[in-house]
């Protein structure tokens, strides 16, 4: 099943594994230490990650290894862009509204 | 093109709220009636090159405002708002919604919580809008939702510019 992504890093665990292995690939044992919680939630949230695309594994010798998929990344940041434009679009429309306002009532 | 104006966006993903803050060039009552009056809503509210059209507009608590965008090609999404809290020049919450023509909730699309709030600064009047959803995921199925031919940014924008620049 394909994951949605915005799903994925609506969990805040799942945040803070992404800031984790933003910096360097990790095993899921490294990164499990870094969290309260069990092991297999972290595999969990891990898995949820790789289905969505935001992390990918490779292998190293009989080691796995988690690192961040940085264009998907973008993908978020290009999203959120587009709801600006929307606001900036009715701001500009606005700012004209007024400035006719303005004149109507001098 | 207002570069001079304060334009603040952020997104806290933590509680799926969008905030956005923004300064207009106007004092406070204009800008309040822009913002709840239907015959001036309906010049701003949708992005262009859809239109926005106000069927029903009650400015009080538990009342509502019932309106359309349309786009070029007249395919129409009815929204509502209900009205929650109003302070009267200072502030006003709705709670706003996708429905039908007429004002029926589609419960197939996310509610959101919207709190915006009016305060003076110097000649200009500043707006602070929070957004609030139920989920990360409610938030981008929104902005799927008819705003698609939206962001076609080429031609119209270049109007508004030159609108912008014959003006000055």
């Amino acid at each position: 099943m394909r994951r949605d992504v915005f799903q994925a890093i609506a969990d805040p665990t799942r945040r803070a594994i992404i800031a984790l292995i933003a910096l360097q690939a990790m095993t899921p044992n490294a990164i499990a230490e870094h969290f309260d919680t069990t092991r297999q939630a972290v595999s969990k949230h891990l898995r949820v990650l790789t289905e969505c695309d935001l992390v990918k594994q490779e292998y190293q010798g009989r080691e796995i290894y988690y690192s961040l998929q940085i264009e998907k990344m973008k993908e978020i940041d290009k999203w959120l862009s587009q709801f600006r434009k929307i606001w900036e679009k009715r701001f500009n429309q606005l700012d004209t509204v007024l400035k006719t306002l303005k004149t109507h009532k001098k | 093109m207002n570069n001079l104006l304060l334009f603040e966006f952020s997104v806290n993903k933590e509680n799926n709220t969008v905030t956005v803050t923004r300064e207009f060039a106007a004092s406070r009552d204009l800008v309040w009636d822009a913002w709840t009056k239907p015959e001036l809503l309906d010049q701003w509210w949708a992005p262009r090159p859809y239109r926005n059209k106000t069927k029903k507009m009650d400015f009080r608590v538990g009342g509502y405002w019932l309106y359309a965008m349309i786009s070029p090609e007249n395919e129409t999404h009815w929204c509502k708002a209900d009205y929650q809290k109003i302070e009267d020049q200072v502030s006003y919450s709705c709670l706003d919604a996708f429905c039908d023509e007429e004002g029926n909730i589609n419960v197939a699309f996310p509610r959101s919580q919207w709190n915006n709030r009016f305060s003076d600064n110097g000649d200009n009047t500043t707006v602070a809008i929070t957004v609030q959803y139920n989920s990360l995921e409610d938030l981008e199925k929104v902005i799927q939702m008819g705003f698609k031919e939206g962001f076609t940014m080429g031609l119209n924008q270049l109007d508004e510019l030159l609108q912008t620049v014959t003006t000055k």
